[in-house]
């Protein structure tokens, strides 16, 4: 057990050691920051001081440890475009981010479950077919098209909801949410939508196929036959016995809701991290895409992690098999 | 010229051409298909006029309508965009595009796959472990978040990349995001391979490891490749098109349908849906029919499921 998850950490840290490589290759090699602080005129000298007092001279593996050390304290240094701290910028951008991503999330969970468990109790009928051709479109239909469909339709012929940025926002600190103001909800209902429809139909088939795969099994006909009733059955044992896998991979699925948060993000116009990523890629500014790059893969590595350590918990057989190794 | 004939028939009478006559959903997929492409590869031809010859735009006809619409010109069958260009036109250029590099990054990405995973398969130890390790984590992150940072630095290295190494950065960037599918099914299909009884004798009569690989392996496990392939071209386009639509995929002077849809996304609060809805269908339409068309493949290729 423990050797599992000595090895399972082990990986989490190199999979992490490799990307902050490899944003430090970006910041050592593709944008020189000498020239980008004192400008192309610059003379031979003043580079080569500036050089020394940002540490530049000194050999590879040193200038790597201390870039590993300020990544871990947060520090990217200044953003190219923007003249300031890329860490304040990232404070200030991620409660949005995240508001989005969990609001989205709970939409995909609320819809897509219910959906799916009816389209496996109605197989074969024409609503359900239906239900799985619409969410065939779903998958087809790319985030971004979906987003400005919502605006044609809500904000622009109906003029029902707005259709870009937060809207009032009540600050806690650092923290700001728009949640707990009806401006708030009304700006973060359609990109929510937008982001949530894809997972809502990767929920919704992972769901249907799921429950038809327990409707089939022994357990379910011995209920069956125990005389209890259709809604305790299907609900009762059956919805209960789908619900692992959802939840993992629900679980996977959040650092991607952050990740395609970037599409929806520039579509809306939603002030988060996503729109600081696509300004920083469009203008080149490597800090910004550094520091992007180091902390959604942090995200990603820390959900990866925890979702296996999880199955570990919940699933006896990695056991066994972790004792024959 | 005997062997293209019997070639054909044995097609024709096949299992794969029955069952696409058997499936409608599969026809009308490629029916549809077919006039996407056919449009795209001649639009020269087809086009009703040239979006590109400047000469011929004119401001008048600007942000006109769709035909049918009150205010629509006959000669615009879609309406126009903001420059007076034909949209019907435009689409079909940049579908062009769009096949373009949809179809460059898929074969690119099956090149590097297809090799890697077969070099897994058949090599296996620590070759096998590194490949698949570089797949785990690659596939870890979402395809899209994977292309948009390769496309990043790939500008960032080129600040002042012209038209076509920009088009090379772009489908470089989609199929290195891609090729991880492909490397894990031919590596999975080349395990079972490596073991038949072929392999073993053509070992015994002493070919060589690299010629049994590439010879007699390779076109044993290309089946689910080609599937495959096929549903990777929508989602290449549909990459290709979410990247120029955040303004960071084909250069301007070349729109694609993504950047089209970009451009028509600044006349939607005027109420002027045309110039980003038709272009939005289409490639939907493009999506949807090569999806449905790779659907279809994949079940007439299993056998357990006849």
């Amino acid at each position: 057990m423990l050797v599992f998850i000595l090895r399972r950490l082990a990986q989490a840290v190199i999979v992490m050691l490799t990307v902050a490589f490899i944003a430090f290759m970006l910041f050592q090699y593709v944008g020189d920051p000498v020239t980008n602080l004192l400008g192309q005129d610059a003379t031979q000298e003043q580079r080569e001081a500036l050089r020394k007092d940002l540490g530049l001279d000194a050999p590879f593996p040193v200038q790597f440890a201390r870039f590993i050390g300020n990544a871990v304290q947060g520090e990217f240094g200044l953003s190219l475009r923007q003249g300031r701290k890329v860490s304040s910028l990232f404070v200030e951008r991620f409660p949005a981010t995240l508001e989005l991503s969990m609001v989205a999330g709970l939409i995909a969970l609320g819809v897509g479950i219910p959906l799916g468990v009816y389209a496996a109790l109605r197989r074969g009928k024409a609503s359900s077919q239906a239900l799985m051709m619409l969410s065939l479109l779903g998958v087809s239909l790319p985030t971004f098209l979906i987003g400005i469909l919502l605006i044609l339709v809500f904000a622009v012929w109906l003029k029902w909801l707005p259709s870009f940025g937060r809207g009032d926002v009540v600050s806690f600190g650092t923290w700001t949410t728009g949640l707990l103001t009806v401006d708030g909800l009304r700006h973060v209902l359609l990109p929510a939508i937008t982001l949530s429809v894809f997972q809502l139909t990767l929920i919704m088939r992972l769901v249907r196929s799921e429950m038809l795969e327990v409707l089939r099994t022994d357990y379910i006909k011995f209920a069956r036959a125990r005389g209890l009733s259709n809604n305790a059955v299907y609900f009762g044992h059956a919805l209960k016995n789908t619900l692992v896998p959802v939840i993992t991979i629900t679980g996977l699925q959040l650092g991607s809701l952050i990740a395609f948060a970037i599409i929806t993000e520039t579509v809306f116009q939603w002030p988060g991290m996503g729109l600081l990523f696509i300004q920083a890629v469009q203008f080149a500014d490597i800090p910004v895409m550094a520091a992007y790059l180091c902390l959604i893969s942090f995200i990603f590595v820390t959900i990866n992690l925890l979702v296996d350590l999880l199955y570990f918990a919940v699933d006896p057989r990695l056991r066994v098999e972790g004792k024959v190794h | 010229m005997a062997s293209t004939t019997s070639a054909l028939t044995r097609f024709l009478d096949g299992d794969v051409w029955h069952s696409f006559k058997e499936s409608k959903v599969a026809m009308m997929a490629a029916v549809i298909a077919f006039i996407c492409i056919f449009c795209a590869l001649f639009a020269d031809v087809v086009a009703p006029h040239n979006p590109f010859d400047l000469a011929s735009l004119e401001l008048m006809d600007a942000r006109l309508p769709p035909a049918w619409m009150a205010e629509g010109s006959s000669k615009y069958l879609l309406g126009t965009d903001d420059q007076g260009r034909d949209i019907l036109s435009a689409l079909m250029y940049g579908a062009r595009i769009s096949l373009f590099v949809g179809l460059a990054s898929v074969l690119l990405s099956m090149v590097i796959g297809v090799g890697l995973g077969l070099l897994a398969g058949f090599v296996g130890g620590k070759i096998d472990a590194f490949i698949m390790r570089i797949c785990d984590v690659m596939l870890s992150f979402p395809s899209i978040l994977v292309a948009l940072l390769i496309d990043g630095v790939g500008r960032a290295m080129f600040p002042n990349a012209h038209d076509a190494l920009a088009f090379m950065v772009l489908i470089l960037a989609i199929s290195l995001t891609g090729w991880v599918q492909y490397a894990r099914t031919v590596r999975g299909s080349t395990m079972v391979e490596r073991n038949k009884e072929y392999v073993q004798a053509a070992r015994v009569i002493g070919v060589k490891s690299s010629r049994i690989m590439w010879g007699h392996v390779l076109p044993n496990v290309l089946g689910p490749v080609m599937v495959l392939a096929t549903i990777q071209v929508a989602s290449a386009i549909i990459t290709e098109a979410t990247l120029s639509f955040l303004g960071v995929g084909v250069p301007p002077t070349s729109p694609s349908l993504g950047t089209l849809i970009r451009v028509g996304n600044d006349f939607l609060f005027s109420g002027e849906w045309w110039i980003t809805i038709w272009p939005g269908l289409m490639l939907v339409l493009i999506a949807l029919s090569v999806n449905l068309l790779g659907d279809w493949l994949r079940d007439a290729l299993n056998p357990r499921l006849r």
